[in-house]
């Protein structure tokens, strides 16, 4: 058995328990991140942080929620809404968190791409990252089922037919999905059950590979500088702090992650209390109806652009373009064949314009995801999917012409 | 310590875990079919001497839409029509064969539309437009009378499905 001595403090108590000391370097005040970043490398720690909002919102509406089919609508929208005392707190917090959590994810992956922070030796960091783009998708669509309104049924429906792949007619594995023809009570449960507990579970380990995986390939910089974090480090820890090249996690790099994290929580707070409406679908106020279909099925905003990527197209071709844009973006790592990780301004004038071509080429979509399917959108929309599945095409071609720099 | 022994046990251990995770992969595929009290979903039975030319009627049949169009003289007489003396019914599952939204009725322009993406379908149920890959379902059904029995496979719907007019 180790050898213990008498402890002078709990810190040192816990010390020769925990090695907490040893914890503490390892995780925070020697974890070393580049000097030369900005403020959009706060995105990363206000995801973890919304992830954490959504976790207590949801405890709270969690105790008077009923995931029944005959009880879900009114135990939310009458019971948490105006019995609970500041019930519609957590619900208004819940919506506009989850709304705003795609934000912040999409500017987290754009700050990737154009720092080119997915290449040499960040490959896992994208690929977690992908990873937990598509739990929290099926997170936020779960979720969505839960008031079981009418954009609840209606989105339920038409996501879980997609899996009947087209001509393919796999109607048996819709079905099963469902636990019925139609969804169902059996359907609102295991969604219910997937919401709350598994998909979490599954986001928590998730978030954790992602961790991990920027322990070895470091957090790159605003020049995608690759330099020698070890020696850096010794210079950092000798004193040297003005010539070394990193800081300390904590609390050097924290103190000013917190500062954005508070811009954000301002700003998140402002929505919660004076803007909730836009992360709250007005038709799903009207309790679900199997028999009435809603004049206009749309998605959340998230999903409008992969959304439109289905919706101009044939039934089949439709299905493969859909997804194709779900798994595109993993491809990423492996179709930029270009030798250089630099930010996309220095690696010539191909991929500064592919970058914003894919930045407009999303928003369009997003547009037209919300229009209704009608002549001159349509084929508007057209267009634009093609244009992004061209992009994807295109990215080894240009990334290969690229000169080293 | 013997390394063959070791190497026994490991694969053993392996065996039967894979076994056993197979068995309750199995079992946690069960657990999500649909319940036998869902699928037992019984019969909706229709009397159609009841419908008015041109106007649809929508019943429910295992918690789907049903439609009911009775055709006036001027629509198109299709094979998938249920035919009752001189009537003709355009019966079918009111879900769009794209992505199941429930198209709207047009009377004045004799079509179904779907607004979800756009489809539209004919008053046999035929598509015509849009990304709907196949006409709207005929559902099993047998006449009796003037009345169709929902969910029951008469001699009719069987000569549908063996001509293929519907899934
Ligand atoms: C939704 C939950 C997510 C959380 C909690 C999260 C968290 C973090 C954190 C704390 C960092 C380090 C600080 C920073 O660079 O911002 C980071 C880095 C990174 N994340 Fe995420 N992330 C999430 C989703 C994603 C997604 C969807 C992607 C894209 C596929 C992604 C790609 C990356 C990349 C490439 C880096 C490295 C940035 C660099 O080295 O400069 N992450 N993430
Ligand atoms: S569901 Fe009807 S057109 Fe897509």
């Amino acid at each position: 058995m180790a050898k213990f001595e008498k402890a002078n403090s709990v810190e040192e108590w816990l010390d020769q328990r925990l090695a907490i000391n040893k914890v503490k370097k390892v995780m925070a005040y020697e974890y070393w991140i580049p000097k030369d970043i900005n403020f959009l490398w706060a995105m990363g720690m206000i995801l973890a942080m919304t992830f954490g909002v959504l976790t207590i919102s949801g405890i709270f509406l969690l105790m008077y929620y009923k995931p029944d089919v005959n009880l879900a609508f009114d135990s939310v929208n009458y019971t948490i809404m105006s019995e609970v005392g500041y019930g519609w707190l957590w619900r208004h917090m819940h919506g506009v968190a989850a709304s705003l959590v795609f934000l912040i994810i999409y500017i987290h992956m754009f700050t990737g791409i154009y720092y080119g922070s997915y290449k040499k030796g960040r490959e896992m960091i994208w690929l977690s990252g992908m990873l937990l783009f598509v739990t929290f998708s099926a997170e936020a669509f779960s979720g969505y089922m839960l008031p079981w309104g009418q954009m609840s049924y209606w989105a339920g429906m038409v996501i879980t037919n997609l899996f009947s792949a087209g001509s393919l007619e796999l109607n048996g594995l819709v079905e099963w999905i469902r636990g019925d023809y139609v969804p169902g009570d059996a359907f609102l449960t295991r969604f219910f059950m997937l919401h709350v507990l598994l998909l979490p579970l599954v986001i928590m380990g998730v978030i954790g590979l992602h961790f991990a995986s920027l322990r070895i390939p470091h957090v790159n910089n605003q020049e995608g500088e690759d330099f020698d974090f070890d020696e850096e480090a010794e210079k950092y820890k000798a004193g040297k702090k003005k010539e070394s090249k990193v800081i300390p996690f904590q609390p050097v790099f924290l103190s000013k992650d917190v500062f954005v994290m508070g811009v954000f929580m301002i700003f998140y707070f402002y929505l919660v209390f004076y803007h909730y409406q836009f992360a709250l679908d007005p038709v799903n106020f009207d309790p679900a109806d199997g028999l009435k279909t809603p004049a206009h099925i749309y998605p959340e905003w998230y999903f409008l652009w992969s959304y439109e990527i289905l919706r101009p197209f044939s039934k089949d071709i439709g299905l493969v373009a859909f997804g194709f844009a779900q798994v595109a973006f993993f491809l990423l790592p492996f179709l930029d064949k270009s030798p250089n990780t630099k930010p996309a301004h220095k690696r010539g004038k191909a991929f500064v314009a592919w970058f914003w071509i894919m930045i407009v080429d999303m928003i369009v979509l997003t547009v037209m995801g919300k229009v209704p399917p009608v002549s001159p959108f349509n084929e508007i929309g057209l267009v634009a999917a093609l244009v992004f599945i061209g992009l994807f095409v295109a990215l080894p071609i240009i990334t290969k012409k690229e000169k080293a720099v | 310590m013997n390394e063959e022994r070791r190497d026994f046990l490991g694969k053993a251990l392996g065996g039967v875990a894979g076994i056993g995770g197979i068995a309750a992969l199995y079992a946690a595929k069960r657990s999500w079919d649909p319940l036998p009290s869902v699928k037992a979903a019984g019969f909706t039975t229709i009397d159609l001497s009841a419908a008015e030319e041109n106007v649809l009627h929508v019943d429910k049949w295992r918690g789907k839409p049903i439609f009911v169009l009775k055709k006036s003289a001027d629509m198109e007489p299709n094979d998938r029509d249920i035919v009752i003396g001189e009537d003709r019914f355009h019966v079918s599952i009111g879900l769009c064969t794209h992505l199941g939204c429930i198209p709207a009725y047009l009377p004045g322009e004799e079509k179904f539309k779907c607004a979800c993406h756009g489809g539209e379908f004919d008053t046999s149920g035929q598509q015509t437009f849009g990304p709907p890959p196949s006409p709207l379902v005929v559902p099993p059904f047998k006449i009796d009378g003037t009345k169709v029995v929902l969910g029951e496979a008469g001699p009719e719907y069987e000569q549908m499905k063996s001509a293929g007019i519907t899934a």
